[in-house]
C-alpha cells in the first residue's frame, strides 16, 4: 500500500478526516478499483448490447451444438456428429501434447548444445555456437516453413515411401509405424514397468544411505535400467508374448494401418524444439558460467572427475541460475505452438478458428483462447516457481 | 434497457460507498460517458451516408480465387465477385472505380463484415440459414449458383473416375468454409474414410495440393476449375462429376441497414434485368433513347421517375452500372466464361428465359 505513516497533529482534533493520508490512501485505492469493475462491467454491457442491436448471437450456448467438421489429428475420440465443445478439447489437447513433447526435447536439446558450446573440443563448441547463432535468429514461423515445406513436403509420396526398418514408412505425408496390440494378460507388463521404476527409486534411496554411511558407491543408474526394461520383459516372456504387431500396408491413396504422425504434428514439434533449444543453450551456458571456477577447481582438489564435479558440484548451482529464464522459455514455446495455424496442425487456435468461422461466434471463442493460453501459463509458471523453491540455495 | 443498466450500477456502487458524493460524482460521470458512447453509436448514419462520405466503396473479396477476385499481372483486382463491387460503386458515385478491395479469408469475412471494417462482402460466400440469421448478415442474391465437387491428379490416381471411390484419400479443404462441413457429410453419409488436411488460407490449400500432401481438392466446383489453372501441371487433374452440395455464392451486407440493403439487392437485379432487355455495355447510349417504356423505366429516362431516386440514388443507376461492368451476363462471361480461361459455361446461371436460374423481379 503507497500510504504513509506520518505523524498525526495531537492537539488539533480540527484536522478533517479528508487530510486523513491514511484515510485518503484508502479512499483513493477503492476509488480506481470502483472505477475499474464500473469500466469492464460497462465494456462488457456495451458489447452486449452492440452485438444485440447488430443481430449477432451471444453466449456460450454454441458450445453444445454439432460440430459438423473432421479434425485431422485427433487423441480422444472426435467425429463431425460430436460437439462444438468437444472439438476445441481436441485442440487444447493438441496444443498440450506438441508443447510437452517440445519442452522435454527442447530441453534436452538445449542442456546438450549448452555445454557443447562449453566443450574444450574446437569443432563440437564451433558446431554448437553455429546452431544457436542460427536458430536465434530466425523467426520462428519461418522454422516450421523450413520442416514443413524445405523438409517433409520434399519426402516420396506414399507410393514410393521410404522404407525404414521394422516396418516404418517415411513419406510427404508422414512417418508410419506398426502398431502395438496387446493381446490377453498383457496387462502384466505395464505393472512390471511400474514395479521396475518403484525398485529402481527404492535402490537408489539405499544407495545412497549406504554411500553416506560407509562411503561405498553403487551403479544406481545401470541396475534401474536392468530393473525397467528387465522386468517388463521378462513379463512378456512369462505371459508367452500375448504382443502382436499391426504393420501400415500400401493401399489406393496412403498407407493403412499402424500408426501415424502427421508432417504438420512433425514440423511444428521438430521446429519449436530446434528454436527454442537454441535460447535454452544460452541459458545453460550462462548459468554454467555464473558458477564460479573456485567451484571446480575446489572439486578437482577433492579428486572429483570432470564429469562428476559438473554433473555434483556444477550443475546443481547452475540450475539456480538456469531456472527462472528457463520458465520463460517454456512459456514462449507454448504459445509459439499457436503458430500451428500456418501449416494445419489443428490446435487450440486453428480449431477454435474453424469454431469461430462455422458458428460466428468471434468475441466467445476469443475468450476461450485467451482464458486458455493465460491457465496454461500461469500454471507452467506455478509448477517453475514451485521448482526453483525446491532447487534454491538453503540457508541454514 | 440501457437506462436499467446504469441505474442498477449506480446503486449497488451506492451501497459500497454509502455518502461518498465524490465516489458518485464521479461514477456517474463515467456511466454518462458510457451512456453517450451508446448513444452515438445508435445515432450514427446508414452505411450510403458513411459511403458517400468516405468517397468509395470498401469491398471484402476473397484472397485470390480466379474468375471471381484475383489481382491480375498489372494488380488490379478482377473476377466476378469484384465487378459486382464495381457494379455497387458505380450506382452510387456514377463511377466503378470508386472501390477498394480488402482481401479476406474465409475467417475473416464475417468479422470483417460485422465489425464495419468493409461496407458489404462480395466473397464467393455462400448463403445458408445460419449465416442469415444468427451471424447478422442479409444476402442479397445468388450472383453465382455453384456446387461442391472433387478434384484429383488423374496421372497419379488412373483408376479413379468417382467421388464414391475416394474411401481413404487424403483431402484437402479450406477451414471455416461450408465445404468443409459438406465433405464430412458426404463421406459420412457414404461410409467412407478419409483424412482432412486443413488450411486457413486457398493459397496454402492449393500448394499443399500441388505438393501431394493430399490426394483430393474439395471446393466449390467454379473454384476448382479456377485452382487447376494454377497448378504445375494443369493437364494432368480432373475435376470429378459428382456435386455434392448446393453453393449459392452471393454477396451479403450488415443486418439492420435495410436502405443499404436494397441498394445492394437491386444493383444485382439490376445486372440482370439489363441482361435481360439487351442492354449492354456498347448499346446502354444508344438504348437511353429507346422508345420501349420498360427500358425508359429501367434506364430512368421516363418523364419524372423515382425509381432510382426513391433507392437512394440517381435515377441512371442502371445506366451507371452497364457503363461500369457491362450487364450480368457480359461480366460472367469476362470473368469466368467463355471470354476467361476458366470457360465454365451458363448452365444453371442462365437467365430464367434461357432455361437458367438468374431471375429479377420487375423494375417498376
Amino acid at each position: 500500500m503507497a500510504t504513509q505513516d506520518i505523524p498525526q497533529d495531537v492537539g488539533g482534533g480540527r484536522a478533517s478526516l479528508f487530510y486523513d493520508p491514511k484515510v485518503r490512501g484508502i479512499f483513493f485505492q477503492i476509488l480506481v478499483v470502483v472505477a475499474l469493475v464500473a469500466f469492464v462491467y460497462w465494456i462488457i454491457g456495451n458489447t452486449v448490447e452492440n452485438l444485440k442491436r447488430a443481430n449477432i448471437a451471444s453466449g456460450f450456448a454454441f458450445l453444445n451444438g454439432r460440430a459438423g467438421f473432421d479434425v485431422s489429428d485427433t487423441l480422444i475420440a472426435f467425429d463431425s456428429d460430436s460437439t462444438y465443445r468437444r472439438a476445441l478439447l481436441v485442440g487444447f489437447i493438441n496444443t498440450l501434447v506438441v508443447a510437452a513433447a517440445g519442452i522435454v526435447t527442447a530441453s534436452i536439446l538445449g542442456f546438450l548444445i549448452g555445454i557443447g558450446r562449453l566443450s574444450h573440443n574446437w569443432l563440437i563448441r564451433k558446431i554448437c555456437t553455429v546452431y544457436v547463432e542460427l536458430f536465434r535468429n530466425i523467426p520462428p514461423l519461418l522454422v516450421i516453413f523450413f520442416w514443413y515445406f524445405g523438409v517433409l513436403s520434399v519426402l516420396p509420396l506414399p507410393k514410393e515411401s521410404i522404407e525404414l526398418p521394422f516396418g516404418s514408412f517415411l513419406n510427404s505425408r508422414g512417418f508410419y509405424f506398426p502398431k502395438m496390440v496387446w493381446g490377453e494378460g498383457s496387462m502384466l507388463v505395464p505393472v512390471a514397468l511400474l514395479l521396475g521404476i518403484a525398485m529402481s527409486w527404492f535402490v537408489a534411496r539405499r544407495a545412497k544411505q549406504r554411500q553416506m554411511a560407509t562411503g561405498a558407491t553403487f551403479p544406481v543408474f545401470w541396475t534401474s535400467v536392468a530393473l525397467i526394461i528387465g522386468l517388463p520383459f521378462l513379463a512378456l516372456v512369462a505371459t508367452g508374448f500375448p504382443l502382436s504387431f499391426d504393420f501400415p500396408q500400401k493401399s489406393t491413396f496412403n498407407l493403412t494401418g499402424g500408426l501415424q504422425i502427421k508432417p504438420e504434428f512433425l514440423s511444428l514439434y521438430l521446429a519449436l524444439s530446434f528454436y527454442t533449444a537454441a535460447f535454452i543453450a544460452e541459458i545453460v551456458r550462462a548459468g554454467i558460467r555464473g558458477v564460479s571456477s573456485g567451484q571446480s577447481e575446489a572439486s578437482a582438489a577433492l579428486g572429483l572427475r570432470s564429469a562428476q564435479a559438473l554433473r555434483l558440484v556444477v550443475v546443481p548451482q547452475a540450475l539456480r541460475i538456469v531456472i527462472p529464464p528457463l520458465t520463460s522459455q517454456f512459456l514462449n514455446l507454448t504459445k509459439n505452438s499457436s503458430l500451428a495455424i500456418a501449416i494445419g496442425y489443428p490446435d487450440l487456435v486453428a480449431v477454435g478458428g474453424t469454431v469461430l468461422n462455422q458458428t460466428g461466434q468471434a468475441i466467445e471463442i476469443v475468450v476461450i483462447w485467451m482464458v486458455v493460453y493465460l491457465g496454461l501459463s500461469l500454471i507452467t509458471s506455478a509448477f517453475m516457481n514451485w521448482f526453483n523453491a525446491k532447487m534454491a540455495l538453503v540457508e541454514r | 434497457m440501457l437506462s436499467s443498466h446504469i441505474k442498477k450500477t449506480g446503486n449497488s456502487l451506492e451501497k459500497t460507498e454509502k455518502g461518498s458524493w465524490v465516489m458518485k460524482y464521479i461514477i456517474s460521470g463515467i456511466l454518462g460517458a458510457a451512456a453517450l458512447g451508446l448513444m452515438a453509436t445508435a445515432a450514427s448514419a446508414g452505411t450510403l451516408e458513411d459511403v458517400k462520405a468516405k468517397g468509395f466503396l470498401q469491398c471484402g473479396v476473397s484472397t485470390g480465387l480466379a474468375g471471381f477476385s484475383a489481382p491480375n499481372d498489372k494488380g488490379d483486382w478482377q473476377g466476378l465477385d469484384v465487378d459486382f463491387c464495381r457494379a455497387v460503386a458505380a450506382a452510387i458515385f456514377g463511377d466503378g472505380t470508386k472501390v477498394k478491395f480488402t482481401p479476406l479469408s474465409a475467417k475473416e469475412r464475417f468479422t470483417a463484415l460485422q465489425s464495419g471494417e468493409i461496407d458489404m462482402l462480395s466473397r464467393n460466400t455462400t448463403w445458408t440459414i445460419n449465416r442469415d440469421t444468427a451471424l447478422g448478415l442479409n444476402f442479397v442474391g445468388v450472383t453465382y449458383y455453384d456446387g461442391q465437387g472433387f478434384m484429383i491428379n488423374a496421372k497419379k490416381l488412373p483408376g479413379v473416375n468417382s467421388a464414391l471411390q475416394l474411401s481413404g484419400a487424403a483431402v484437402c479443404v479450406q477451414t471455416g468454409t461450408t465445404t468443409e462441413l459438406n465433405l464430412a457429410d458426404y463421406f459420412k453419409a457414404n461410409k467412407m474414410e478419409y483424412s482432412p488436411v486443413v488450411f486457413e488460407k486457398l493459397e496454402e490449400v492449393d500448394a499443399a495440393y500441388d505438393a501431394g500432401r493430399c490426394d483430393v481438392y474439395t471446393t466449390d466446383q467454379s473454384g476448382l476449375y479456377g485452382i487447376r489453372l494454377k497448378l504445375s501441371s494443369p493437364d494432368d487433374h480432373v475435376v470429378l462429376p459428382e456435386i455434392i452440395s448446393k453453393e449459392p455464392l452471393g454477396p451479403a451486407v450488415r443486418q439492420g441497414d435495410d436502405k443499404w440493403y436494397h441498394i445492394v439487392k437491386w444493383v444485382y437485379f439490376g445486372l440482370l434485368t439489363a441482361e435481360e432487355l439487351g442492354i449492354t455495355q456498347a448499346n446502354v447510349e444508344e438504348m437511353k433513347a429507346s422508345g420501349n417504356p420498360e427500358i425508359k423505366r429501367v434506364l430512368g429516362t421516363e418523364a419524372d421517375t423515382k425509381i432510382g431516386t426513391d433507392l437512394g440514388l440517381g435515377n441512371d443507376w442502371v445506366v451507371n452500372i452497364v457503363k461500369a461492368v457491362g450487364n450480368y451476363g457480359e461480366v460472367f462471361e469476362r470473368n469466368v466464361g467463355q471470354g476467361s480461361p476458366l470457360k465454365i459455361a451458363r448452365g444453371i446461371n442462365a437467365l430464367w428465359t434461357k432455361g437458367g436460374l438468374q431471375y429479377a423481379p420487375p423494375i417498376r
